[in-house]
């Protein structure tokens, strides 16, 4: 297991070089310029000086070293740095955005909390729900719970997310009023009645990721049941006389959540992704909304690093997902 | 296949009181008793055929400005209202579901060609298999939507430079849809190919001298239709939120050429006041994406002999 796990560590590292490698190249056909807002009677030989500022004047596998260098090495030296009030990282040059001109990392450090309440919010919300329906139409194959299930899973894969979320928008702020249409970043939890506050503009937005969230894991888990529940084992569990609450909850649960623990994993990046659009409709100030004011500003080394660490998500998830399976299930081995 | 059995099987069967019965009439036997995608696929049906006559039916041009009768309601002149220029909100449907499922069609099939492609050959050629499958993999763990973000960003204005805004843009976005979405359906074609090679048919027609590519024509082919057929019906719904994701996060086409995305998001600005407006679109991308789903589900489970005649 060790081995297998070092395995595949190594060979994360080629794959997260090839994608950074990709995302630079596709960023370097970028017909951009940096420097078209800049006003025209600024002279040219100060503009390029300005471009020089910027790192643009080396050549393209210079500037992707350069990045590799900031990104590997000076921002965890800084993260260190943080943690324990040292000082390796002093005079490094770090990954600098250009439209703030401050540090990409230090932006994301202040965005990503609002993302990661909304969308780890959803994701755990959409959990709880989705096991207990997955494993009831799984035990009442058919019935009417089950068809209803199935349909409401189809339309929770169905409906994209910036129109459920428009959906929800019109009717519970517009219509009924009860939640508030847009997501106040600002806000602090200080008190029952802001806590209040701060659940009810999180409602919206939770819904709505975990609609997705619950449509595919119930899938799952229902699909997982029903491989389980035919199986002998059961048969000779009922066969002791063993009551059914038992047999469903401790045995054929247990083996079924296998698999479906590993899906949980894999979906981990697909929510932050699926956020973008969520954060965008809701106007939440995370890292998805980070990343499309970013493209649409031309800013590339935040495009480039924010791309980045999405791929590191996924390549890190795929990983876990892998090593949950070889842990929960004794059948498989990876030595 | 069956429906050419020789005609002293037809004999034996018709004698035992059975009538012969080929492939195709079992799978559409299997796929009737799922009512589910009956629905879907009739829906489907009715989406494509509305949009495509829908222009000679429904005669108001999608970008016909009429300022006096701007922002309506549901009207006998105007069925769906109309936005806030006064143009037909009917009329913008039918020309954006044109778009979106055109986009839909063309970038599922970009998406079969190469995921057929590479799936047939890294399961028929063992040489290829682990770096077209370590390419999948590599694939699979990019940050796909940031990425058709960036791509749609860089690429817009150079091909709406060279080919027209339109057609540019129709290009860029059916492309990057195309190159982001064939892996899932590679994986699948390679499991089945790599089956398949084993089988005695293969091997009989390997004996009598094939060659490779006729192999691959005749034998492979035809024999992963199926899952290729249902990765193509989960592709055009994929493709459609897909491009509609990008024309609402406000990347996709330009406002002027209606597809149902960006109705969408231009209906998000008047939302307050006139909510109906939201819903149109909304609906058509939910209700055609449900309904291609569902008809992906009756395919699979009809193309699937191992639960046919169940």
């Amino acid at each position: 297991m060790l081995t297998y796990t070092l395995r595949r560590l190594l060979t994360s590292i080629p794959t997260l070089l090839f994608i950074a490698l990709t995302i630079f190249l596709l960023l370097e056909l970028a017909p951009g310029d940096p420097m078209a807002q800049v006003p025209l009677t600024v002279p040219p030989e100060v503009k390029e000086k300005m471009r020089l500022a910027l790192g643009l004047g080396e050549p393209a596998y210079i500037r992707f070293w350069k990045w590799l260098v900031q990104f590997f090495w000076v921002e965890p030296l800084n993260f260190i740095d943080w943690l324990f009030n040292t000082s390796f990282a002093a005079e490094k040059q770090r990954v600098i955005s250009w439209q703030t001109r401050s540090p990409v990392m230090d932006i994301v450090v202040q965005r990503m909390p609002q993302t990661l309440w909304v969308v780890g919010m959803s994701y755990i919300v959409g959990i709880l729900i989705a096991i207990p329906i997955g494993i009831y139409s799984a035990y009442r194959q058919y019935s009417v719970f089950d068809q209803v299930g199935t349909f409401v899973t189809m339309v929770g894969f169905s409906i994209p997310p910036f129109f459920s979320g428009v959906l929800v928008i019109v009717v519970f702020s517009i219509f009924l009023g009860w939640f508030p249409s847009i997501y106040d970043t600002t806000h602090q939890v200080t008190d029952w009645d802001s806590f209040v506050v701060q659940l009810k503009q999180m409602i919206m937005p939770v819904m709505v990721l975990a609609l997705q969230t619950t449509a595919q894991i119930s899938r799952f888990m229902r699909a997982s049941m029903l491989d389980n529940l035919n199986q002998d084992y059961v048969r000779t569990v009922r066969a002791k006389g063993l009551s059914e609450t038992v047999v469903v909850l401790s045995h054929v649960l247990r083996n079924s959540l296998i698999p479906v623990v590993t899906v949980i994993a894999l979906g981990v990046p697909a929510i932050f992704g699926g956020a973008i659009i969520t954060e965008q409709v809701f106007k939440v100030n995370g890292i998805g909304q980070l990343l499309i004011t970013a493209i649409q500003a031309n800013d590339l080394p935040m495009v480039q690093t924010l791309t980045f660490i999405f791929a590191i998500l996924i390549v890190f998830f795929n990983l876990v997902a892998d090593l949950l399976y070889g842990i929960l299930d004794p059948r498989i081995r990876y030595d | 296949m069956t429906d050419k059995a020789p005609s002293s099987l037809a004999d034996t069967e018709s004698a035992l009181d059975h009538k012969p019965r080929s492939q195709r009439w079992d799978v559409w036997d299997q796929f009737k008793s799922h009512k589910g995608a009956l629905f879907g696929g009739g829906f489907f049906i009715f989406i494509t055929i509305g949009v495509l006559l829908g222009p000679w039916i429904w005669t108001i041009e999608a970008t016909f400005i009429d300022i006096r009768s701007r922002n309506q309601g549901m009207t006998l002149a105007h069925p769906f209202g109309t936005d806030q220029l006064g143009r037909d909100m009917l009329a913008r449907m039918i020309a954006g579901g044109r778009v979106s499922l055109a986009v839909g069609f063309a970038a599922m099939l970009l998406a079969l060609l190469l995921g057929t492609l590479i799936g047939v050959l890294a399961g028929f050629y063992q040489r290829l298999d682990s770096i077209l499958m370590r390419l999948t993999d590599l694939f699979l763990s990019l940050p796909l939507l940031p990425l058709l973000l960036v791509m749609v960003m860089l690429f817009r204005q150079p091909l709406s430079n060279a080919f027209g805004p339109e057609t540019g843009i129709f290009i860029l976005i059916v492309t990057a849809i195309g190159l982001t979405s064939w892996m899932p359906t590679a994986r699948i074609v390679r499991g089945d190919v790599l089956a398949l090679k084993e089988r005695e048919f293969i091997l009989a027609a390997r004996s009598i001298g094939t060659s490779n590519n006729a192999l691959i024509r005749r034998h492979i082919i035809p024999n992963v239709m199926s899952p290729i057929m249902v990765s193509a019906t989960l592709g055009i719904a994929n493709a459609i939120i897909t491009e509609s994701a990008l024309s609402f996060l406000g990347l996709g086409f330009p406002p002027d050429f209606p597809t149902w995305g960006r109705i969408l998001f231009d209906a998000t600005d008047y939302m307050q006041q006139y909510p109906s407006r939201v819903l149109w679109p909304g609906l058509a991308i939910s209700l055609t994406v449900l309904g291609v789903n569902y008809l992906g589900d009756g395919l699979r489970d009809a193309l699937d002999p191992r639960i046919r005649g169940r």
